[in-house]
C-alpha cells in the first residue's frame, strides 16, 4: 500500500466518525451528514495521491465535508419551513457531570443507540454512521441482503427525524440505562464476529470482533469512567485473545479445557488485566460492579490460569453467584453450573441445570452442558440424546463440529 | 412537536380502576410544565360505531374497526421538545395510570 493509500485509510478510521458527527450538530440532518462526508473522502481518495496529503487530514476533510454539505443544501434549496422543523434536536449544554467527554461523536452515539430504535436498526446505524463501514460491508458482516440493510438504516433515520430522537448527552438520571443499550450494541456487534451463526458463515468474523473492540475503546475514551465500558472492553479483549486458539485446523471449535494456552495473545491478555485491576481497584471503594465487569473479572482468572487445572474455580463460582444477583437470568445459571460441576463434581451440577430446562430447552448450550455432565456421570445414551439436541439446535458450524465429535467419542 | 399518546389497555389483564385521582394530579403537573394539549378518557371499545362511505351509500356497523385483545382506552397530546422528554413523561403515565403507553409523534 502507498503511502497516500495508508494515509487515506487512516483518515478514514480516525475522522469519519467525527467527521459525521460534527456535520449532524452543525446540520441537523443525519442523512446530509453522511452523504456529505462521504463525499468529502471520495474528494480525498481522488485529490490526495496528486495533490498530497494535507497536513492536517482531519481538519481538510472537515473543511470539505461542510463545503459539500452546504452544496447540497443550495442545489436541493428546498429548506421550507417543514424541513427546518425536521432538524435534530441539539444543545450545547455541558453534560452534567458523568465522567463524559462532551463530544459530538458521544451523542452521535447516544442517537444511533437510542432504546426507542430496534436492535437490529440501532446495530446497522451504529456500524455505519459510527464505524464507517459501507452498506455492502454491513449487509456482508450479517448476512443479509444489500437492501435489508439499507432498509434498516432508512427505517432508523426515518424514525430519528420523526420522533425528533434528540442529538445531545442524556440527562444524568438516565445515563446508566442509555449506556447500556450503548454497550448492547456494541456487545452484539462482537457476538456476531465471534459466534457468527448461518450455514454460510465462517465460525469466526475477526472484522466484526475488531470493529466492535475499536468501537468500544472509543466509548471509552470519551466515558474513562463508567464501569461497564471499561468492563465490556476488557470482557471482549478477553476474549478476543484467545480466538486463535479456539478454532482448529479443520474449522472446529474447541472448548476452553483443551485449547493451547500459549496460542492465546499475550498482549491482548495483558491490558484485559489491566482493566479488570483497574475495575477491582474502584470496586475496592466501593462501586458495584456491574454485568461487565463480573464478566471481565471470569475472564481474567480463566486467563490467569497457565493451564485448565490451575483455573481457581472458586474464584469464578464466587463471580458467578455476584453475577446471579446482577443478571438472574437463565444462561447466567448455566454456566454457574459449569464452575459448580468443577467443584462439587458433575452430579451436583446436572441437578442445577436440569431445574433450567424449561427455560433452555430451545437453547444448544444448555444440552451441550447437560451433554457433557451426562458423559462424565458415564450416562452414555442421555448423553448422546442430549448431544443430538444440542447439535440440531446450534448455529455455529465450529460449534456444531465440535459437538459431533463429542457425541461419536462416546463408548 | 406534538406526541399522541396512547393509554393501552388489555381486556384479559386490565389496568387497575383507582387511578382516578394520580391521573387527575398529574395531568395538573403536565399543565403546569407546559406539556399539556388534550386528554381524555374513552368509553369501551363495545361502545364504537364504525361508518363507511366510501361506496354509494353509508354502512353503519356496531363495533370498534378492529376486535382486539389490547384497545385504546384514553389518550393524551403532549407537547414536548423531543423524544427523550416524551418518554421521560410516558413513563410517569405509565405508572400513573397503570397500563402500557404509546408515544407517536404527529408528523
Amino acid at each position: 500500500m502507498s503511502d497516500v493509500e495508508d494515509a487515506i485509510t487512516w483518515a478514514y478510521r480516525d475522522e469519519w466518525a467525527r467527521v459525521v458527527a460534527g456535520l449532524t450538530r452543525r446540520f441537523g440532518n443525519l442523512d446530509l451528514a453522511e452523504e456529505a462526508a462521504a463525499e468529502a473522502f471520495a474528494t480525498a481518495v481522488a485529490r490526495w495521491p496528486a495533490d498530497g496529503v494535507p497536513p492536517n487530514p482531519g481538519a481538510w476533510l472537515t473543511t470539505t465535508a461542510n463545503r459539500k454539505a452546504i452544496d447540497r443544501l443550495r442545489r436541493e434549496n428546498q429548506r421550507d419551513a417543514k424541513h427546518k422543523e425536521a432538524l435534530m434536536v441539539s444543545d450545547n449544554t455541558p453534560p452534567e457531570s458523568i465522567g463524559a467527554i462532551d463530544d459530538d461523536r458521544l451523542r452521535l452515539i447516544f442517537t444511533c443507540c437510542h432504546p426507542s430504535l430496534a436492535m437490529e436498526n440501532r446495530v446497522a446505524l451504529t456500524l455505519r454512521m459510527i464505524g464507517g463501514l459501507t452498506m455492502p460491508e454491513i449487509a456482508r458482516a450479517f448476512l443479509v441482503p444489500e437492501n435489508t440493510m439499507g432498509q434498516r438504516i432508512t427505517r432508523a433515520k426515518a424514525k430519528i427525524k420523526a420522533a425528533r430522537i434528540p442529538y445531545r448527552m442524556p440527562s444524568a438520571a438516565d445515563l446508566p440505562d442509555r449506556v447500556s443499550a450503548v454497550l448492547a450494541v456494541l456487545f452484539l456487534v462482537f457476538n456476531e464476529g465471534y459466534l457468527a451463526t448461518g450455514p454460510g458463515a465462517g465460525p469466526v468474523r475477526a472484522d466484526l470482533t475488531a470493529e466492535a473492540i475499536r468501537l468500544t475503546r472509543l466509548v471509552r475514551d470519551l466515558m474513562p469512567e463508567d464501569g461497564e465500558v471499561t468492563g465490556l472492553l476488557a470482557l471482549m479483549l478477553l476474549t478476543e485473545a484467545r480466538s486463535t486458539a479456539r478454532i482448529s485446523a479443520n474449522g472446529e471449535l474447541i472448548p476452553l479445557d483443551e485449547q493451547d494456552r500459549g496460542a492465546w495473545n499475550p498482549v491482548l491478555i495483558a491490558e484485559g488485566h489491566r482493566l479488570v485491576r483497574e475495575r477491582l481497584a474502584a470496586a475496592a471503594t466501593g462501586e458495584v460492579p456491574g454485568r461487565y465487569q463480573i464478566l471481565a473479572a471470569i475472564g481474567a482468572v480463566h486467563t490467569s490460569a497457565r493451564d485448565i487445572r490451575d483455573t481457581d474455580w472458586s474464584q469464578i463460582l464466587a463471580l458467578y453467584d455476584q453475577l446471579v444477583n446482577v443478571d438472574p437470568s437463565p444462561i447466567i445459571a448455566l454456566n454457574r453450573a459449569i464452575a459448580v460441576a468443577e467443584l462439587d463434581g458433575p452430579e451436583v451440577a446436572l441437578a442445577t441445570v436440569d431445574r433450567l430446562e424449561k427455560a433452555l430447552n430451545g437453547y444448544h448450550a444448555f444440552h451441550a452442558t447437560r451433554a457433557d455432565l451426562l458423559r462424565r456421570l458415564a450416562r452414555t445414551q442421555d448423553a448422546r440424546a442430549a448431544y443430538d439436541k444440542a447439535i440440531d439446535l446450534a448455529g455455529n458450524t465450529a460449534e456444531t463440529a465440535n459437538l459431533t465429535r463429542r457425541r461419536d467419542q462416546l463408548q | 412537536m406534538q406526541y399522541l399518546i396512547s393509554v393501552i389497555d388489555d381486556k384479559s389483564n386490565p389496568g387497575s380502576l383507582d387511578k382516578r385521582p394520580g391521573i387527575s394530579e398529574f395531568n395538573e403537573r403536565l399543565i403546569a410544565d407546559g406539556y399539556w394539549v388534550f386528554a381524555g378518557g374513552l368509553a369501551d371499545p363495545d361502545a364504537a360505531t364504525v361508518i363507511d362511505n366510501r361506496g354509494e351509500d353509508p354502512v353503519i356497523s356496531d363495533g370498534p374497526f378492529v376486535e382486539s385483545k389490547e384497545y385504546l382506552a384514553g389518550l393524551w397530546v403532549w407537547e414536548a421538545p423531543d423524544l427523550d422528554v416524551a418518554l421521560a413523561l410516558a413513563a410517569e403515565a405509565s405508572k400513573v395510570c397503570d397500563r402500557k403507553i404509546e408515544v407517536r409523534p404527529f408528523a
